[in-house]
Formats: C-alpha cells, structure tokens, sequence
C-alpha cells in the first residue's frame, strides 16, 4: 500500500471508503425507502463525536483493534438512537417537509457539538487515538455493501421499496409504514454512525462544520447522481464526488475556488443530461441474475412438461 | 417592581427592536422562497445567492461613485436578471424530471454562484461604504438606530406592494391563478412559463433589496448567502411556506426569537432555537402557522 499511494492520496482513498458508506446508509432511507432525509451529516457527527468520546475519555486497556470495534459499536449504536428519537419524531411529515425537519435536526446537533466543551466545542476535538487505517476503512465498505445488496432482495427490502412507490397501497397491502420506515432511517443512520467513528479514528481531529448542512448535501447529491435505490449508483457517486474536486487540483494548487466551480458545473450538467442519475435504477449483476431465473425456471417447466 | 425587573423589561424591550430589524431582513428574503414555492412547489437552493448578488452588486456601483439610490436599484435589477437567467436555462428545462433533479441543480447553481464571485472578487469580507448617516434615538433605555427604522418601514412598504400586486392588477391574478392549479391556469390562456419567470425575477430582487440593506449591518463576502438563505427559508417555512404573510410572520418570529436567545442566554445558540422553532412548528402545524393542513387523496 504505502509503495502505491503517499500520505495525501491514502488520505483521500480512506475519505471515499467513508463516503462510500455514507453514502449507501442514505440510500437505504433516501433511495430504497424513499424518505427524503437532509441530515445525514448531523448522524455521521454524532458517530464520530461519540465514539471519539469513548476512546479519549473511556478507552479500556485492552488491544487497540478490541477498541476500535467497541467504538464503532458506539458510534452505531448512538447514532441509530439518534435516528430512532429523531425519526420517530419527523417520519410523520412527508416529501419537503420531512427533508426539512431532518435539516433542522442535522443543524441543532452541531450547534450541539459546537456548545459542548468536553468534545473542543468550536476549537473542534483533538487527540483522538488513530486506531483505524485503511483496511479497517474498506473491510467496513465491503460489509456494508454486501449488506445494502441482500438487503435489497430480503422481505424488508421489497417492504421499504413498496413504501417508496406507493404508501398507501403498500399499507394495504399490510405493510407496517411508520415500522418499517423508523427501521430503515435507524438503521441508515447507524451505518452513518460507524462511518462516523471510522472517520474520527482516521483523522484524529473532528470539527463541528465537517457535519454541517453542506455535508447533507453533499452525501445527498451522491445518491442521487449514482441513482436513487442503486447500489452500485451510491458507490460510484460517492467515488465521483470525492475524486473530481481531487483531480481538479491538478490543474494548480491555489485554485481551489476554480475547482468547486468546475464541479458546480458539472453537477448542472449531468443533471440536465441524466436526471435520473448516471445509473438510474441499474444494478450491477442484475440483469443476468435474472436472466439466469429466467432460464432456470423454463428449464423446470419443460421438466415437468407443461407451461408454467 | 424591583430594579431587576425594570432592567428585565428594558432589554426585552431593546431585544425586541433589535430581533424587529433583523426579522425584516429575512422576511425580505423568505418572500422570494416562498413565492416561488407557492407556483412550482420548488425549493430554490440558490436564493440566498442572489442576496449575495445584490449586494455585491450594490457595492460595485457604490464604489464606482453612483448614489445610493441608483445603486439599490441596480442591486435588485442585477440580481433579478440573473434570476430571470438561471430560471430560463437551468430550472426551466428540469422542471418536468421532477423535484429532485431540480433540487440538485439548484444546489449546484448555488455553489457555482459562490465559488465563481470568490474567484472574481475574492473572499475576503467587504464593507460596504455608508449610504446614511447613522443616528441613534434613545428612549428611556432603548436605543434605536435610523437604520433599523428605514429597514422596518421598507419591509412594510414591500409586504403593501405585493399585497396590492397580488390582488388588484391581473399580473398579481394570473399569478394566484398559476399557483393553484398550473394546468387550470394555463388552459385559461394564462402563460405560466412567463409567470413563473416573473415570480423569480421579484423574488430575486427582493432578495437583492435584503442584501443592500443587510450590508449595512455586517460585511459582505460570497459565502453570506447560505446561512442567511437558510435562516429565511426556515422563517418562510414556519409561517407556512406559499403564503405570502406567512412568511413575513415566520421571519419575525424567527428574528426576536434569534435576539431574545442570544440576550438572554447564549449567542452560540442562535441558529438552534430558529431549527427549534421550526421542528416544533413542523410537528403541531406541518403546513406552517399560517398554512391549511391537506389531506392527501388516493
């Protein structure tokens, strides 16, 4: 690894393996259950801020691997917490209004961090014990991927999907709506909880205004350019979204203005291009998988000898 | 009554003014979300950059020596042209992909818009030259500036004049006429698209107007749209987002409730309780203070 990358481009592949779960914790809510959620950055706070808090004040003397997974347990089980109190509130609202009040919340818990002095308050959170690196980034990243695609096919999966197209019939259907989508946005914002403590124990130094509005945005417009309830869409918005601003920087250091405009341009772009996203609902594998059922259950049918 | 409670009320009394200025301003710029929210149920993201782009632009013309009359309507022509361009080239044509897509190309016109004027005109903060002798009045323990009264009385003249827009010309009724029913209206021979092109232009250079008189008060840079642009959508959204009085109450609310925070208590908890207002508004009243709750239909 270290003959391959230096400091700066490990940096930012270890960044992307966070984006990467992020972003397919929103899809889960945003994409798969179709709760238009803007405070994911206020869940991937509140993971980093309290497994930071672990391991700086409460860190038990065991191995730093043994730790680390405790504070990613943390990071998850207090972020999923979050989600169930700030869900149970807000999933009543719908469409804009939902992605307003999870704006709200996402805001008021880093005004939180920000007035709270144990973890730096607005000097932001030093000195936490960097016990993640990169494995520890891309094993989660593969775990949460293998997750989000069975997860897809499982009985909750085809739940939530029924709850985005149609509510109400998937009530009559005898779907538990408020169940079903306080699960999904727990269980999203959990994973954005271990994003959180992988981040902090990666950078060692969290600010308040990394988990601002903008940051919602930002994890938002990667679902969305991937495909909204894509897999494989998530995955390759987020490593889009990290890796265009990094590749502008070629074009000279201090233009840093010069290249958020140029990504600005492009999101328009592809945008009034393909507004369902780069990938659509596409997923990769998909099709022939299908095909391959398909195949399988004609095979059975002439078996049997009659039509299906 | 005790001294305590004598001082109690002259600073509730004082934070009252104070949170009266600056909820003026963001009912200024909640009315140009809320207007468009009110045609084409869209959040326009990249309203609090026109607030930039008026202001910018009133700097550049009061700089180059213009009076500050010319310079005011320059800020708000400047910023509704600029509206009138990005409705005509970016929102028009994604308008039928749904919200979304809309959304995001809002947020990219928002950052374009940011990140452009900083390579232009640099982020350093700017200070806009005085237009008016600053006079303070001081009644018993309240002190009020002549600033906060021009921007009180301006609000006011502006909510009269959408007011009498709205409801006495027939530009004003093809607009409430789009914002019910878009196809009803169009099929009455209404041209939506050049109404909703006008609502823009007007939300923008209102925006425009909130952005000059806001550069009076603190200093301007690229960045100063977005917190703003939220804390009036968030006001817009409170008093209930379409309606045109609801966003002026929405605004003030958020104002004196902003003011009265950060008096009393803790200036770092100024933007919680404005989120605080609106997620307890969202709960009671999803529609806003002023909005009428619809049922949806199968």
């Amino acid at each position: 690894m270290e003959i391959l990358f230096n400091d700066y481009t490990l940096n930012i592949v270890v960044i992307t393996g966070i984006f990467i779960i992020l972003s397919l914790s929103l899809n889960l809510i945003n994409g798969l259950c179709g709760q238009f959620s803007l405070g994911h950055a206020g869940f991937f706070g509140v993971g980093a801020y309290g497994s930071a808090f672990f391991s700086v004040y409460y860190a038990l003397n065991v191995p730093s691997q043994v730790n680390m997974v405790m504070a990613m347990a943390i990071g998850f089980i207090i972020a999923s917490f979050c989600g169930l109190i700030i869900g149970g509130v807000c999933l009543r609202l719908r469409g804009d209004y939902l992605a307003i009040a999870t704006l709200g919340f996402g805001e008021i818990l880093r005004i939180i961090f920000m007035n709270t002095d144990q973890v730096g308050g607005p000097r932001g959170f030093t000195d936490i014990p960097k016990w993640a690196n990169i494995y520890w980034v891309y094993v989660a990243v593969v775990l949460v991927t293998i997750l989000m695609l069975n997860l897809k096919k499982s009985a909750f999966g085809r739940a939530i999907v029924s709850i985005r197209e149609d509510e109400i019939a998937a009530e009559n259907m005898g779907v538990n709506l408020f169940g079903y989508k306080l699960f999904a946005f727990s269980f999203g914002a959990g994973l954005a909880g271990v994003a959180g403590a992988l981040y902090a124990h990666t950078q060692s130094f969290l600010h308040p205004e990394s988990f601002n509005f903008m940051w919602s945005v930002i994890i938002l417009v990667m679902v969305i350019l991937g495909g909204l309830g894509s897999v494989t869409g998530s995955i390759i918005g987020a490593i889009i979204l990290m890796i265009i601003p990094e590749a502008l920087r070629f074009f000279g250091h201090d233009i840093s203005s010069l290249r958020m405009t140029i990504f600005a341009l492009l999101l328009i772009g592809l945008m009034l291009l393909r507004p369902n996203g780069i990938f659509g609902t596409f997923e990769w594998g998909e099709k022939r998988r299908q095909k391959q059922k398909l195949l399988a259950l004609q095979a059975s049918g002439e078996k049997s000898g009659g039509g299906i | 009554m005790d001294e305590k409670t004598i001082y109690f009320l002259w600073d509730s009394l004082q934070y009252l003014i104070n949170g009266i200025a600056q909820g003026s301003i963001y009912a200024l710029i909640a009315l140009g979300y809320t207007m468009v929210y009110g045609i084409i149920r869209f959040i326009n993201f990249a309203h609090g950059e026109f607030l930039m782009l008026g202001a910018m632009a009133g700097f550049f013309s009061l700089a180059a020596g213009y009076s500050f009359q010319v310079s005011f309507i320059i800020a708000m022509l400047s910023a509704g042209l600029v509206a009138i361009i990005v409705e005509r080239f970016l929102y028009r044509p994604i308008r039928k992909s749904g919200r979304i897509p809309a959304l995001i190309t809002a947020i990219g016109a928002s950052l374009f818009f940011q990140y452009s004027f900083q390579i232009m005109f640099g982020a350093e903060p700017k200070q806009i030259p005085p237009f008016m002798a600053e006079k303070r009045y001081f009644l018993g323990q309240i002190d009020i500036s002549n600033i906060d009264i021009v921007i009180f009385s301006v609000t006011i003249l502006v909510l009269l004049f959408l007011w009498w827009l709205t409801h006495f010309t027939k530009l004003g009724k093809a607009m409430r006429a789009t914002s019910f029913d878009l196809n009803a209206a169009e099929l009455m021979g209404i041209n939506t698209n050049n109404i909703i092109t006008f609502t823009f232009f007007l939300g923008a250079c209102l925006a425009g107007l909130g952005g000059m008189l806001l550069s009076y008060k603190m200093p301007i840079d690229p960045m100063m749209g977005t917190n703003l642009g939220l804390k009036a959508f968030v006001s817009a959204v409170v008093g209930g987002i379409g309606l045109m009085p609801g966003a002026a109450l929405g605004g003030y609310i958020l104002g004196i409730a902003e003011n009265f925070v950060s008096g009393f208590y803790k200036s770092s908890y100024r933007d919680g309780v404005s989120f605080l207002i609106l997620i307890l508004i969202l709960l009671i009243k999803p529609a806003g203070i002023l909005g009428k709750n619809k049922k949806e239909k199968v």
